[in-house]
């Protein structure tokens, strides 16, 4: 069976001796219908074992998976009216970035994604799916343009970071990255966001910023890609599976640490399986998510974004102390305490005297 | 002597010896890892740390740099006591984290306060790569987050010097967060008229350079600095190319419109002083100096 991923060749392997069985009696007029039904339901269990609970590294795989759905996939089957927009008005048109018009339900938005190539030329054209700083510009021209016509915002992420290049440095790719960071920020339109395959580290976060962030369910998001993180803790970039478990990068452990909201599920054996199914799960999230930020003011958009992130981290402030002398009032750490989540935050600033 | 021995040749035995050591004290010269000059330290320092011979600038700790900067060399510290923890159970972290602690003294990559410059009061965080290579986790993120805060609230001019190698890779998807966090939180500050001055200093890279780093009103760095987003190394495996030496040095950013000034460490705070004596607050502005 054509892309295949090396974890299910069992199963593969299974599914074609049923295959052989049933020509053969075929063939050979036996009946072995039988045998057939008993390695049918075998068969059955084994997917059921092996899709049900995928290792971070088979994640891995799966959400590279070369057949899996495109940002252009999803926004063909999930939104109607689609009119795709280009150019960043300054320098020009980025194939890495995707966006443009489209209707949810009826309700126009603004749709921005990544997008990988289909094939190698395409994917040439696209640099991957790995945005230079045009394409971040680009999304943030769309990104105003949906917050000056008050329309949400919906971004695909999938790519494995912003592209690593020459020119791409000297046009900028940290300031572009960055100020879409600050910009999405402040918003006054709901904005949600689905990784769909790879969110790889701060070229994925530039069009994540969102009021809401929801996860396929063989998605992976993380600061580095595990090839990365496995170069330079091991010197080994073919180690990147041993990384991919060490990094905790699947939707499960990202809803745990509060950096998501949602998880949508995904066909057995994978997004490609059955994209029809796919785009349905997705627009019911969407919608789902959308619903409940579409009564919220320009301003309550804002501050429930910056909520979100605000409370993203985990330190510990160790003992009570005194702060620094020459402080008026003394500043009192909370006791021993691990914060994580929304827990309250109260510390030093106040300690200290105005300067003046 | 006598007068044929002139013309005859001497015969030296050679003998082994150890390379005489130089008996210099610990610490007590310093080489230019630039141009290889050596000068006394006590000479660097205080040349601020810059060669006296090619104007190399040599790296400063948090606390190097609070010295030469802030009036008396004085900052106020906030959440000194703010220590990172190990959310994802990483391989080698926690023991890392205890390694890079005794190594430099500091408790985590940035230190973050308030003080003065030249007499005008700001909330400053002031990043050390000798922590963890100034590398981003959550508890950078959320002490640059509170000290952007405290600016806020108290009405002062920001002041960030960053040095990083990037996100913290140990706290993978936490670190990336903070870059959107402390983006979050300059929105709201600069949002609402608040001024912010970041200088980047070497070297600034990664999740650093494309969060906060890059936000500044206005953009400084010290002359040298290596300032990007990508590795020089990632870059040429990628493109294939030979990248020109001078790639992502301030100049080079300095070239390409990313920065407002390259300044020398000697002019670093005359320039600070006089950018913060633009926005001493008038009648009608809600900030300032």
């Amino acid at each position: 069976m054509a892309g295949e991923l090396p974890f299910e060749k069992p199963l593969n392997d299974f599914r074609q001796k049923i295959i052989e069985l049933k020509s053969l009696s075929v063939e050979k007029g036996i009946d072995f219908s039988e045998e057939i039904a008993r390695l049918e339901s075998r068969c059955k269990q084994l997917e059921e074992e092996l899709y049900s609970e995928l290792t971070p590294a088979q994640k891995m795989h799966m959400a590279r998976h070369h057949q899996r759905p495109t940002s252009l996939d999803f926004i063909q089957a999930v939104f109607t009216d689609f009119i795709e927009l280009h150019g960043d008005r300054l320098f020009a048109d980025d194939l890495a970035i995707v966006g443009g018009l489209a209707k949810l339900n009826g309700v126009p938005v603004t749709v921005i994604g990544h997008q990988r190539g289909k094939d190698t030329r395409d994917n040439i054209a696209r640099f991957f799916g790995s945005p230079h700083p045009e394409g971040f510009r680009k999304a943030l021209r769309l990104m105003e343009q949906a917050n000056k016509f008050k329309r949400p915002i919906i971004t695909f992420i999938d790519t494995k970071g912003a592209y690593p290049g020459k020119t791409a440095e000297e046009r900028g790719q940290s300031e572009a990255i960055a100020r879409n960071l600050r910009e999405m920020a402040g918003f006054g339109v709901p904005i949600v966001c689905v990784v769909i395959g790879e969110g790889g580290s701060g070229g994925a976060l530039a069009l994540g910023v969102g009021n809401r962030v929801l996860m396929l369910e063989n998605a992976i998001y993380s600061a580095i890609s595990p090839n990365g993180a496995a170069s330079i803790l091991w010197k080994d970039a073919s180690r990147a599976d041993q990384a991919a478990e060490a990094m905790k990068i699947t939707a499960k452990d990202l809803l745990e640490f509060g950096v998501i909201e949602d998880i949508i599920a995904e066909p057995q054996g994978g997004a490609h399986k059955d994209l029809e199914f796919q785009a349905a799960q997705i627009k019911d999230k969407l919608w789902k998510h959308l619903e409940e930020l579409l009564p919220l003011t320009g301003e309550q958009l804002i501050e429930d974004r910056y909520n979100k992130f605000r409370k993203v981290g985990q330190y510990r402030i160790p003992e009570q102390r005194v702060e620094a002398a020459g402080s008026k009032q003394a500043g009192v750490s909370p006791a021993a305490q691990s914060l994580s989540g929304g827990a309250p935050k109260e510390t030093a600033p106040e300690a200290a005297p105005t300067v003046q | 002597m006598q007068i044929k021995d002139l013309f005859t040749k001497k015969k030296y035995a050679t003998i082994p010896s150890e390379p005489r050591k130089r008996d210099i004290p610990e610490g007590l010269m310093n080489k230019c890892s630039k141009c290889g000059t050596i000068q006394y330290s006590k000479e660097l320092e205080k040349n601020l740390k810059v060669c006296s011979s090619c104007g190399h600038h040599f790296r400063l700790t948090a606390w190097e740099r609070i010295g030469i900067t802030l009036d008396e060399g004085h900052l106020l510290e906030y959440d000194a006591d703010m220590e990172s923890v190990d959310p994802l159970a990483f391989p080698g972290y926690a023991s890392k984290l205890e390694q890079q602690k005794s190594k430099s003294g500091l408790r985590e990559a940035v230190v973050t306060g308030e003080g003065t410059i030249g007499g005008f009061p700001v909330v400053a965080a002031v990043m050390s790569f000798d922590f963890f290579t100034g590398s981003m986790g959550s508890v950078v993120g959320e002490k640059i987050t509170r000290a952007i805060e405290a600016a806020h609230a108290k009405r002062l001019p920001l002041l960030i010097f960053s040095t990083s190698g990037g996100a913290r890779m140990q706290e993978s998807i936490l670190s990336l967060m903070q870059m959107a966090k402390t983006s979050a939180a300059l929105s709201k500050f600069q949002g609402d008229g608040g001024l912010f001055i970041s200088v980047f200093t070497d070297p600034t890279t990664g999740g650093v350079s494309a969060s906060f780093a890059s936000l500044g009103d206005y953009n400084l760095a010290e002359p040298g600095a290596l300032i990007g987003f990508a590795g020089r190394i990632v870059i040429e495996q990628t493109i294939r190319q030979k990248l020109p030496d001078d790639f992502q040095t301030a100049e080079f950013n300095l070239q390409h419109g990313q920065l407002d000034k390259v300044v020398h460490r000697k002019d670093m705070k005359a320039t600070l002083t006089k950018l913060l004596d633009m926005h001493v607050a008038r009648e009608g502005t809600s900030y300032g100096g």
